[in-house]
């Protein structure tokens, strides 16, 4: 008979990595939170421009070319994470010559972008109705649930994430005003603390 | 602690792709053949060859499926393989702590 223990160790390792999807790669956590923070800042500079430093009175008048400009740089903040995210986790999954497209990897995106999708109907609903203040604090709240769920089927880590966001997503519901600035802390700052943390853990 | 050995050494078991096979099942609600090509390693023919033993042992069930034209098989641990498994890791979890006393 061989060795228990190996055996034992084969049986956790296939569990791990059958259900984990472990190709996430901490250095795109830091660079999505470099995305939103320059995303945050040139949205800071158009709501607040002469205001600054840290002035919480908008300055500009929130219409509708102004309010193009917000979606469309929060659509390209979102774009560039997710395919820097992409392209970072097949080069990981190259590196430690494991698949990425597996039954994990699905269930954790699947896990996600639900709660993501969810919460971005709800967004296009606030602006509809022109509730601005509350889409800060909603994408926090929504990305901090996805996480959450994703946390299951990845490296668990990323559920403090996930539970920072979901708090800084309900201080900023109750503090609308500061919705910028939580969205930032949330969005950029986390992220590079978490992808850092990660990438000093596992990437190098 | 007793002489006797509880759980039980399984040879289904022994060998070691058919020992990863049944631990992705127990924590996996289905799991396909050409995902467990890419998560072992192994041939199509090896693989077939483990399943196919599993199979007729009654530890896991085969389900065909197409999607568009490409077959899709469908693996699945069942009760008895549960079980099986179960008692298979009782006995190797109670060799290690006698082995240690």
């Amino acid at each position: 008979m061989k060795n228990p223990q190996q055996d034992l160790a084969e049986i956790k390792s296939m569990m791990e990595r059958s259900t984990r999807f472990l190709s996430l790669s901490g250095l795109s956590g830091v660079l999505a939170g470099i995305y939103a923070i320059t995303g945050a800042y040139l949205a800071y500079s158009w709501l607040y421009s002469p205001n600054v430093p840290w002035g919480l009175e908008a300055s500009a008048q929130i219409d509708s070319p102004l309010l193009t400009k917000l979606t469309l740089t929060g659509i390209v903040v979102m774009l560039l994470s997710i395919t820097t995210a992409w392209a970072l986790s097949r080069k990981k999954s190259k590196k430690t010559a494991s698949q990425l497209w597996t039954p994990a990897g699905k269930r954790f995106l699947k896990a996600l972008f639900i709660p993501v999708a969810i919460g971005g109907f709800f967004c296009m609903a606030f602006l509809h109705q022109g509730f601005f203040l509350f889409i800060a604090p909603a994408t926090l709240v929504f990305y901090g649930m996805g996480l959450w769920q994703a946390s299951h089927f990845t490296l668990s880590e990323i559920r403090y994430l996930g539970y920072g966001q979901i708090l800084l997503g309900i201080i900023a519901a109750f503090n609308p005003m500061s919705g910028l600035i939580l969205w930032t802390l949330g969005f950029g700052v986390l992220h590079m603390i978490y992808g850092s943390l990660m990438y000093f853990r596992y990437d190098r | 602690m007793t002489d006797e050995l509880k759980g039980n050494y399984d040879k289904a078991f022994e060998n070691v792709i058919r020992l990863r096979i049944m631990s992705i099942l127990m924590v996996n609600e289905q799991y396909d053949f050409n995902s467990f090509k890419e998560l072992l390693e192994v041939t199509d023919g090896n693989l077939a060859s483990h399943l196919r033993y599993l199979e007729k042992q009654e530890y896991i069930e085969v389900e065909k499926s197409f999607i568009g034209r490409k077959p899709l098989t469908n693996y699945k641990a069942t009760a008895l393989g549960r079980n099986a498994f179960q008692q298979h890791l009782e006995f190797l979890e109670n060799l290690i702590h006698q082995n240690k006393a």
